[in-house]
């Protein structure tokens, strides 16, 4: 048996022995490395800068963002602000960041419901059930999604008619391969009233909620909330709207010419970007929530069962719950990539961000000052919804007592 | 030790890649090829075959400054671009000559920091539409949708002429051509523009190309030619005088056939074309050698005319087949644009 405390005496330790050199001091050594790490970095940083400036200069260029300001000359098939020709550059990239926005806003919110309602088929005991959903992943996800916007863009435009021949439903929405046109709502003044009701219900259904589980807990009934409250919410701004006098109108599409005036318009480049982003990103979600839901231990459901549960109801109360928890950090990570893969809406030609950005660095010759914004965009957009995820998680979060 | 190794090469990177950006001609002459950017597939411009062998005007000129700087036709390789690509490879130094029907502008040629060397075809911009959709003139197509590429001045044009002239449009934009063309025959659009040269190009390929015609109007002046990156004076002179050479070859007569007859001329101005020594009154050779300031050979413009051929050879070539008149396109002495300084 050794004793620890006489070991000092045999082996001198390394920073205090006299005749060692710093050179072989771990603690120096540490430091020394970081230190140089540190410096090459910032080297490699002023040299990157250094170097474009120097070239820059050779090309006559100066770096600066006053080109914005500048008139960009060119149209936008779609926008959701204001936006011609005249408009600057500076506007055209913002109108580009509204389409991106809308695109993936809505691809989220579809790609979700389907990708929650196929991740539950394929954990169904009906084996045609499951087995399509089996199938509809294994074909989609392994695809390569460009590919699939130029198939849904080929296969949206094909079919359809020209736009004399358009397809027309009620007489006021028609459907052409100059895309899907619709009446435009017009809100006179008063319709704020329509909003004020709508706000009132929703909250109204918040405090019932409220209400209804307090009684639950106290005498174990259940009420029917969503069953009340859904068509309330549905009607009450059109209440409220009647009441104001309906100062409401539409502008009805009118064909005059080549092309439908006034109405609505969803272009086909942006259908088809959309019904690609959801059907790809749905399989990936899908994949999620079933290995979220499995990862709930199946103690669980007997328990439920147990407890008298139908199957329905225990995987709304006792299994998603749990399995959300599972879900959502994946789930943040899918939303990203929708996000980030709505860029390839350029190939079908949908003014997105990546298109207008693309275009006024090639109108304005202003590549690196164009691509500095882009980046800063998307990773704004990113660190965004990864936040709001972060959020989500921590409220879904599992409360430890 | 590998850092310090890493450190040395990145230093030697650094620095090539910044001479690389100052001296092209020496640049080309020490990889022994010139790369050339291309359009990705123009018929009559730059298109390649099945081969993937390159022709078109715009690729021909490439040659020709193949042909001047390293003596051989064949040194040339091509990089296809999209329109909206082109500019910034050219910047970046990924290419060294752009000769992609790219027109020349005064925002481009200002603030791009790039330099255009010449216009080697006048052009302008058109619209194509179907036959059945029984329009004459672009000016009744107020309210249609229009197809076209982005990043191209077209697309600027096509903004200006439906605001000059007070109508409506709807673009439909895409960034590569044969998107644009494919979503004109598919019908998303009513209207396809681009240059008048790539009209007649276009209807080409079309399965019926008597279903479609090409509007009379002419709604911009597209002057197309070959760009370089600017503060590169040498270079840009290569290009300049590669393009005047094949002017100048036509106007004299000097053909791809016919070139080394005119070796023999006593017309001194071939003599210079083709830098032919001449006799002093004592019987001893006088230089008469302008590749010398080209920092070329003197066979340079020799080169071009016997492996490229001049600017009317080139132009039948590569534009007859689309049945495009010289028109503009004419030497100057034959009522078109085409006009070159002279060697002396």
């Amino acid at each position: 048996m050794t004793d620890i405390s006489q070991q000092p005496k045999s082996v001198p330790p390394p920073a205090a022995a006299s005749g060692e050199s710093w050179f072989y001091n771990p603690k120096i050594r540490g430091y020394a490395s970081q230190i140089i790490v540190v410096l090459l970095l910032l080297w490699g940083l002023s040299e990157i800068i250094g170097n474009t400036q120097a070239n820059l200069k050779k090309l006559n260029q100066n770096f600066g963002f006053d080109f914005l300001t500048q008139a960009a000359g060119f149209d936008l098939s779609t926008s959701l602000i204001e936006y011609s020709s005249n408009s600057t550059y500076g506007r055209a990239i913002v109108a580009g960041l509204l389409n991106t926005i809308l695109v993936a806003v809505l691809g989220i919110i579809f790609a979700t419901i389907i990708g929650f309602v196929v991740g539950v088929m394929r954990l169904s005991k009906n084996r045609v059930v499951a087995g399509a959903a089996t199938l509809y992943i294994e074909l989609i996800r392994n695809i390569p999604l460009l590919l699939q916007i130029f198939m849904w863009y080929a296969l949206v435009l094909k079919p359809l008619p020209g736009v004399k021949d358009a397809y027309s439903f009620f007489g006021s929405i028609f459907l052409s391969k100059k895309g899907i046109v619709m009446p435009h709502p017009n809100f006179g003044s008063g319709a704020w009233i329509g909003l004020l009701f709508l706000i009132v219900a929703l909250i109204g259904t918040w405090l019932f909620r409220k209400r209804a589980r307090k009684r639950q807990d106290e005498t174990g009934k259940i009420t029917p909330v969503w069953l009340i409250s859904i068509p309330i919410i549905i009607l009450s701004p059109f209440v409220g709207l009647a009441l104001a006098g309906w100062p409401l109108h539409f502008d009805y599409p009118e064909l005059k010419g080549f092309n439908f005036t006034s109405g609505m318009t969803i272009v086909p480049e942006m259908a088809a970007l959309l019904i690609a982003l959801i059907v790809y990103s749905a399989t990936f979600i899908a994949e999620t929530v079933r290995s979220g839901i499995q990862a709930v231990s199946h103690g669980q459901s007997e328990a439920s069962s147990a407890l008298g549960l139908s199957r329905g109801m225990a995987l709304r109360l006792v299994i998603i719950p749990q399995a959300m928890r599972v879900i959502i950090p994946p789930l943040a990570s899918q939303y990203l990539n929708l996000t980030k893969n709505s860029s390839l809406a350029i190939a079908v030609g949908f003014p997105d961000l990546m298109y207008a950005g693309g275009t006024v660095n090639n109108q304005s010759g202003k590549a690196i000052e164009v691509v500095f914004i882009l980046m800063v965009v998307y990773l704004s957009l990113s660190l965004l919804t990864a936040a709001f995820m972060n959020w989500f998680n921590s409220r879904m979060k599992m409360v430890e007592r | 030790m590998k850092l310090l190794k890493l450190l040395a090469l990145s230093t030697v990177f650094g620095l090539t890649a910044a001479a690389a950006n100052a001296a092209t001609l020496d640049d080309v002459k020490a990889k022994g090829f010139v790369q050339c950017g291309v359009s990705q597939g123009l018929i009559g411009f730059s298109n390649p075959d099945e081969s993937n062998n390159w022709t078109g005007l715009d690729v021909d000129f490439c040659k020709a400054v193949a042909a001047a700087v390293l003596g051989d036709a064949t040194k040339v390789k091509y990089s296809p671009l999209s329109a909206k690509e082109r500019f910034t490879a050219l910047q970046s130094g990924a290419i060294d000559v752009l000769s992609r029907n790219s027109t020349w502008t005064m925002s481009r040629d200002t603030t791009l920091g790039l330099s255009f060397a010449g216009v080697t075809y006048y052009d302008g911009q058109g619209f194509m539409v179907p036959t059945k959709l029984g329009v004459k003139s672009a000016l009744e197509l107020n309210g249609a949708s229009v197809c076209t590429q982005t990043g191209t001045t077209t697309e600027l044009n096509l903004a200006d002429y439906f605001k000059a002239n007070k109508m409506e449009y709807k673009i439909v934009a895409f960034e590569k051509n044969e998107e644009v063309l494919k979503a004109y025959q598919e019908g998303r659009c009513d209207v396809f523009t681009t240059d008048q040269s790539g009209l007649y190009a276009e209807v080409l390929k079309f399965a019926n190309p008597a279903d479609h015609m090409v509007l009379p109007e002419i709604i911009s002046k597209e002057p197309l030619g070959p760009v370089v990156r600017q503060g590169d004076a040498a270079w840009f002179n290569v290009v300049k005088w590669t393009y005047y050479a094949t002017l100048n070859a036509e106007e004299l007569g000097v053909t791809s056939k016919n070139v080394d007859e005119m070796k023999a001329s006593a017309n001194p101005e071939i003599q210079r074309l083709l830098s032919v020594k001449v006799k002093n009154p004592d019987g001893t050779d006088a230089d008469n050698d302008f590749g010398k300031g080209l920092g070329l050979g003197p066979d340079w413009a020799y080169n071009i005319v016997k492996q490229v051929g001049n600017y009317g050879e080139i132009f039948e070539r590569n534009l007859a087949q689309l049945k495009i008149a010289r028109g503009k396109n004419a030497l100057w002495n034959a009522g078109g644009l085409q006009y070159a300084p002279p060697i002396r």
